[in-house]
């Protein structure tokens, strides 16, 4: 009788069509940055929001007549767009990049920030934030910084877990604990020794995440990179999905596991620190978006991936509105305003007796 | 397909879990492996599947090295269903059975009609075509194993290895997973822990213990008391079935017949 219920809800989730939900998602895309562009301290309307962004396209700019003013050009093109656009570019690399580590170490409670990575970044930006380090980068410094530190970490984790020669999964794990624990000592360290208070907030600002960096030139190395890690993740959907079986059995379907999951972690690192080095450790969403996704449509990776990403792009433009709007003038850390959508949705999660953690219920 | 194994040792921190064992498969073979817990049955299948590299020794399949094939031409001439480790994510029973194309497919290749004809087939022929958009984890112990069989059978490979395939099934389903495999056609080599089903199915049975082989024939050779004694440690009668003209095999109990004599003085 049980087993009925169960298997009517998971057959009707798993029937929605790929093309139809691809499509919804991605006019909710399109909606969800039209309004987050008008929200704000200056009103704006939505139709000046796509006039002035056509105005910036090579062919279609003669097209458009400009009635909007100065201000209203700045505001929107300088500071909402791109601030906008590289939210829902974290978010959708921090969905993609926690499909792949889910994937990559079997567990779906695993994080983004797992093997160390964001710690790594963290002890990088609070050295440039405190200390100002990396300074002959000049603006660039903190991102620097921080994807320095993030591959420092990387580096150190993956060569732990290589000692002893097999590269498993548990160690993996272990060597992740094992540095973020001694990176984040360390970075407290040096928060706990710093010469100034106004830097400590900066700090812990910045380890919170924000989108408050936002500007065109970083966004198109973060952009490019997600989009890459996207699409070589997709075109081996097959690998991803055996390996959710097991090593041994993905070997057996004729997979090069060895290999597949270097190039797993590899993408993994790439796509965590360059996202981690712009925005900040921003939590919650690589961990949640998988899950919301399979609960609709399966564990297939060929319709996880590309949902995730809508998903989490969708969801950090509109965790970034409420950090903007819901104490203005003075803005939240965005990562408070994912793990309180978070800690409850995992509630929600627990408490659903038909799902509990990619399935593993029994 | 033909499976050779030529004098493969395996070592596991130190400690010889194989040693110098060599064995054929003939192409359209049944093969059992037998033997008691720890005696490297698994080591010996893994082995063979490419998951733990022989120290030394050789293994081939229609003569090409196993260990010099790609994943992906083993998987197109060998299909593996072992026993079941727990799978963290859910999957429908077709997406379980589609991963069996697997090896057949390039970068971005999607699902043919081909492709889905072929996993249609195969779940037909596991009689659980029905159970195609269920989710594999509501399926019981036998549905399960069926439908991984299902998934090697979508692998369209020749050679197939089992590992103990009826392990944990109640006997009902332990004789429908048989009597499928029996009827597939295709050669099959197979750890089994049950000396009667092995006695039942298999054309030929190897013996391991303690890493080595010790004894290999039909199972009416192989299958008597004195090697079940000397390898699994137990006390045996093994008569001729009359209906079915196979080995069976009686355990004696030292604790129950000990319990009778008593009972009769």
């Amino acid at each position: 009788m049980r087993k009925d219920c169960k298997e009517k809800e998971g057959t009707a989730l798993h029937k929605i069509k790929m093309p139809f939900l691809i499509v919804a998602l991605l006019i909710g895309l399109v909606v969800s940055i039209t309004f987050a562009v008008t929200l704000g301290s200056v009103e704006i309307q939505p139709s000046t929001v796509w006039k002035i962004a056509l105005s910036h396209l090579p062919l279609v700019h003669p097209w458009i007549e400009a009635d909007w003013s100065k201000g209203e050009q700045t505001i929107i093109w300088e500071i909402r767009f791109p601030r906008i656009l590289l939210g829902a570019v974290v978010g959708a690399g921090l969905s993609v990049v926690g499909v792949a580590i889910q994937s990559l170490v079997r567990n779906s409670l695993a994080d983004p920030y797992i093997l160390g990575v964001s710690s790594g970044a963290s002890t990088g930006a609070t050295l440039v934030i405190l200390f100002g380090a990396f300074s002959m980068y000049g603006q660039y410094a903190l991102s620097f910084g921080a994807f320095t530190g993030s591959l420092v970490s990387i580096l150190l984790v993956f060569a732990l877990s290589r000692i002893g020669g097999q590269n498993s999964t548990v160690r993996l794990l272990m060597a992740g604990i094992a540095i973020s624990a001694i990176l984040s000592a360390i970075t407290s360290l040096i928060i706990f020794s710093a010469p100034n208070e106004h830097g400590i907030r900066s700090v812990l600002f910045w380890m919170s995440g924000s989108l408050a960096g936002g500007k065109w030139e970083y966004l198109t190395i973060p952009t490019l990179i997600v989009a890459i890690c996207l699409i070589v993740l997709l075109a081996q959907y097959r690998s991803l999905n055996a390996l959710l079986l097991g090593e041994e059995a993905a070997g057996t379907l004729g997979i090069n596991t060895v290999q597949f999951r270097k190039q797993l972690l590899v993408i993994t690192a790439l796509l965590t620190g360059v996202i981690v080095s712009i925005s900040g450790a921003i939590g919650f969403v690589g961990l949640m978006m998988p899950h919301i996704v399979r609960v609709i449509v399966g564990s297939d990776h060929r319709r996880v991936l590309p949902v995730s990403a809508l998903f989490g792009a969708i969801f950090l433009i509109w965790a970034d509105v409420i950090a903007r709007l819901a104490f203005a003038p003075e803005e939240l850390p965005i990562g408070i305003i994912t793990a309180l959508c978070g800690g409850p949705f995992f509630i929600w999660l627990m408490l659903r007796s038909s799902y509990s953690f990619g399935g593993s219920g029994r | 397909m033909n499976l050779h194994v030529e004098n493969i040792s395996v070592e596991l921190e130190k400690k010889t879990i194989l040693r110098d064992v060599s064995l054929k498969v003939r192409s359209g073979e049944f093969v059992g492996l037998i033997g008691p817990n720890g005696s490297g049955k698994s080591t010996l299948l893994k082995s063979i599947y490419r998951a733990l590299k022989p120290r030394c020794g050789f293994i081939s399949l229609d003569g090409a090295d196993v260990y010099e094939l790609s994943a992906r031409q083993s998987a197109q001439r060998m299909a593996v269903v072992r026993q079941e480790s727990s799978i963290e994510f859910d999957f429908t029973v077709m997406e379980i059975v589609m991963m069996g194309r697997s090896p057949h497919k390039k970068l971005f290749q999607s699902d043919t009609a081909a492709d889905s004809r072929i996993g249609e087939e195969a779940l037909e022929r596991v009689g659980m075509q029905e159970y195609a958009s269920r989710s594999f984890f509501s399926l019981s112990g036998g549905e399960k194993k069926r439908v991984l069989i299902a998934r090697a059978l979508a692998q369209q490979a020749e050679f197939l290895v089992l590992d103990e395939p009826t392990n944990h099934l109640d006997v009902r389903y332990q004789l429908q997973v048989m009597n499928l495999v029996k009827t597939l056609g295709i050669t099959v080599f197979s750890s089994l822990h049950d000396l009667n089903m092995a006695a039942m199915y298999c054309d030929r049975l190897y013996v391991l213990s303690g890493g080595e082989l010790v004894a290999s024939g039909t199972p009416e050779e192989v299958l008597e008391p004195g090697v079940i004694r000397d390898v699994f440690g137990v006390e045996t009668e093994v008569v001729t079935h009359p209906g079915t003209g196979k080995k069976h095999v009686y355990f004696f109990s030292e604790a129950v017949s000990s319990q009778r004599q008593k009972v009769k003085a």
